[in-house]
């Protein structure tokens, strides 16, 4: 059962009896101020017990017990890169957040020719949104018949990405972690049938398992979990067989409850989720609890989509995106194109550059740091007054780009029009429309 | 081992049904009626609650061949986009559940050219009609008002309605048996503000569907995501002004994206153009639906099949 933070505190060093413990008490060490400060948060599933290096054995089970994330941090590891899937503590992102952004792999076959090329081009994948470098998280290489070894050597020297073997036999997932040394694969997967040696291979290389039920019960998809676990592995991955729409969403949706509100260990593991070749029904397994999503085939158009769509779920609702400060081009501009000003706020920005980029009218966007807030919103707190848009002005190298000095600044800061003349000697400052949406109409017959 | 319970929320509350057009057994000439809302539990949770009626497809056609559209929009309807009827009747064709009727701001727009367009599109197809104006005021009322009378007993939804802008469309709406669609930028409390406001005037809260707005995949869905699911959750625990059946415009935003829009000069990561596009409409209608959305009204012929698969695909009952 969950302890409580009041509970947790005393069994942390600032309640020790142990005047060796007691002398650490408030060390600060884990991060926070006080040791009462780090309990509750370890009450609420916001810490690691292992960020005190100073609590006692016998207090350190009982804690371990009840301070395990219901849902089990798996890593998978490789030599580029490491993927931390789990650890979630919501089943709505309004709630708090969603931490752990689901692994996206892309399946290979040991009897593809082309396994290699494929996992190369997955490798090296990467686009940029807002500034971010979105990528792909590993291959799925699957044991259909060919040289499976040899196939998982080739996929690696190819990609740095973590690995997910799909096999169900034993011997075959021993030769490919075997082939696979000095990375953590997780192999996929245990069944009723196969477990115990399935196990036993995937304790010998410290690799986390995925426990297979096809179209059965939770009672028994735990049950399994429960057997691997008994048998020394601790990095359990869930797969509860579900493969369409309609039961994917209702079993997923069931054991991240399960795991959240009930508490239930035996099934608080991350789940792996398979999307076959349909982008619609991955959108539907990263927004709703999988893991892991293992997709059939590479293809940058569904990849860039996806990736989008999982960092904006991912994103932290208590931090909105912010886009980086600079100039930026629409419609490709010329010098004596328009020049206007609106804030790092992500949702303001893209108002703005969609209104600008759907009219085709070319114009200079410069995105003034305004720590990330909104026109009105920046403006009353002081982060988006004359000395900012004049700072942006003068540090972003606009005369190398635009040969005129017109600033057309968002209807709702008008009032900054004098003040911005003070600042900026020999320019005109024009005030735009409040709305984005009216910024075509205004450049067509206000701007020339 | 004791065996596991599988974990079902209690809601109390339950999302409105609200029918969309009237046949001709009740005062207006659709085929078919299109009834949605009534749920009991969040989105395709066939396990835990009811949800009598699947989400329905809106497809949106413009009242003349739209001037900024991405060119593989224009490709996929070919001609009809000339003419709002037979492209009314392509859309219908195309799999649609609703056609929306879009007005685009032009110089020959206004009340009698809206109303004899309104009746082109009625008796070019039998489905469902909503008619949106193009989004200013007073041009919105200008309109809407003759297209409610000439739509009359026929229930079409007129929109939008905003909280700067919903007493003559309402009031319309009242005296000639429509419905009225209510839209807020991405905040549950101004949704439910609305609804009251709207409610106020004496419309029926079977007649108000609830329009929270949404970003595109991107650019900004997480908001419109979160705020529906907030709506769902909200309705599902009784508060009854936020029960209404929820309709998005995942179609119109996806379209306005450069990702969808874009051909030329962008980076080779972002993959084929037409797939790309249709991949961005797709994935933000489906990301909508699995937050709530009852109505999404899309554009491209393509996406209606591959969003009625989504959507047929999650009303199995497992």
């Amino acid at each position: 059962m969950a302890l409580t933070g009041i509970q947790i505190y005393k069994l942390l060093p600032g309640s020790s009896k142990n005047p060796e413990v007691k002398k650490h008490a408030n060390c600060k060490e884990c991060g926070f101020p006080t040791c009462l400060a780090f309990a509750m948060k370890l009450g609420q599933k916001q810490a690691e017990l292992s960020q005190c290096p100073y609590v006692e054995e016998e207090s350190k089970a009982q804690l371990e017990a009840s301070a395990a994330p219901p849902i089990r941090l798996i890593t998978l590891s490789a030599d580029g890169r490491k993927l931390e899937v789990g650890n979630e503590t919501v089943l709505f992102r309004h709630e708090k957040t969603f931490y752990h952004q689901p692994g996206i792999f892309v399946r290979v076959k040991d009897t593809q020719a082309d396994a290699a090329d494929v996992a190369k081009a997955v490798g090296e994948y990467v686009v940029d949104y807002v500034g971010m470098d979105l990528t792909l998280d590993g291959i799925a290489v699957e044991a259909a018949g060919g040289d499976f070894a040899a196939t998982v050597a080739a996929v690696k020297a190819a990609c740095p990405f973590p690995l997910i073997f799909l096999t169900e036999d034993p011997a075959t997932a021993d030769a490919g972690l075997k082939a696979a040394e000095g990375i953590r694969p997780l192999v996929w997967a245990a069944t009723p049938d196969n477990w115990e040696a399935m196990a036993k291979v995937a304790k010998a290389a410290d690799a986390p398992l995925a426990v297979r039920v096809d179209g059965g019960s939770l009672d028994e998809l735990a049950a399994l979990a429960e057997k691997v676990r008994e048998a020394g592995v601790e990095d359990i991955v869930l797969d509860p067989g579900a493969r369409d729409y309609s039961s994917n969403l209702s079993v997923f949706t069931q054991l991240r409850r399960l795991a959240l509100k009930q508490n239930e260990r035996k099934v608080g593991y991350p789940l792996i989720a398979f999307a076959g070749d349909d982008p619609v029904l991955a959108g539907q397994q990263i927004a709703k609890y999988g893991g892991f999503v293992v997709l059939d085939s590479f293809s940058p158009a569904t990849a860039y989509a996806l990736l989008v769509m999982r960092a904006n779920i991912f994103t932290d609702p208590q931090k909105p995106i912010q886009v980086q400060p600079g100039i930026y081009e629409i419609n490709d501009p010329k010098p004596g194109d328009p020049l206007m000003v609106t804030t790092n706020f992500s949702i303001t920005y893209f108002a703005v550059a969609n209104e600008l980029e759907s009219s085709g009218l070319p114009a200079w966007l410069m995105v003034a740091d305004a720590e990330g807030m909104s026109v009105l919103t920046a403006w009353a707190a002081g982060k988006f007054d004359a000395e900012r848009i004049a700072k942006g002005v003068n540090t972003m190298n606009v005369a190398d780009k635009i040969s005129h000095q017109r600033l057309i600044i968002p209807g709702h800061v008008a009032v900054l029009m004098g003040e911005l003349e003070e600042e900026l000697p020999g320019w005109e400052i024009n005030v735009g429309p409040r709305e984005a949406v009216d910024l075509p109409n205004y450049l067509k017959t206000q701007w020339g | 081992m004791p065996a596991i319970e599988i974990p079902k929320d209690k809601w109390n509350g339950k999302v409105r049904e609200i029918t969309l057009g009237a046949t001709s057994a009740d005062g207006g000439s659709r085929t078919k009626t299109v009834t949605i809302g009534g749920e009991t539990t969040l989105p395709f949770l066939h396990f835990e609650g009811d949800i009598p009626h699947p989400p329905v497809i809106a497809v949106e056609i413009q009242d003349r061949a739209p001037d900024d559209w991405s060119p593989v929009l224009l490709e996929a309807w070919g001609d009809v986009v000339n003419d709002v009827a037979a492209w009314a009747k392509a859309a219908e064709e195309a799999g649609a559940d609703l056609i929306v009727l879009k007005f685009s701001l032009h110089d020959g727009l206004n009340g009698d050219y809206a109303r004899k367009t309104v009746r082109q599109v009625l008796e070019a197809t039998g489905l469902p009609l909503i008619v949106f104006g193009p989004g200013q005021a007073e041009i919105d009322n200008d309109i809407l008002v003759p297209v409610a009378e000439e739509g009359k007993g026929e229930r079409l939804v007129l929109g939008v309605c905003e909280d700067k802008n919903y007493r003559t469309i309402v009031a319309a709406a009242l005296a000639h048996g429509h419905l009225v669609d209510a839209r807020c930028p991405m905040d549950v409390n101004l949704s439910k503000q609305l609804n009251i406001l709207i409610s106020d005037m004496g419309m029926p809260m079977e007649r108000i569907v609830m329009d929270p707005t949404t970003g595109a995949l991107g650019y900004g869905i997480e908001y419109g995501y979160s705020v529906m699911e907030r709506l769902r959750l909200a309705a599902l625990q009784g508060d009854s002004m936020t029960q209404q059946p929820m309709l998005v415009t995942p179609g119109e935003e996806a379209w306005r994206t450069k990702e969808a829009r874009a051909g030329d000069g962008i980076p080779e990561a972002w993959g084929e153009w037409a797939e790309r596009a249709v991949n961005w409409e797709i994935l933000t209608a489906s990301t909508l639906l699995e937050s709530g959305a009852d109505i999404v009204v899309l554009r491209h012929p393509e996406s209606i099949k591959r969003v009625r698969t989504m959507i047929e695909a999650l009303m199995e009952k497992v």
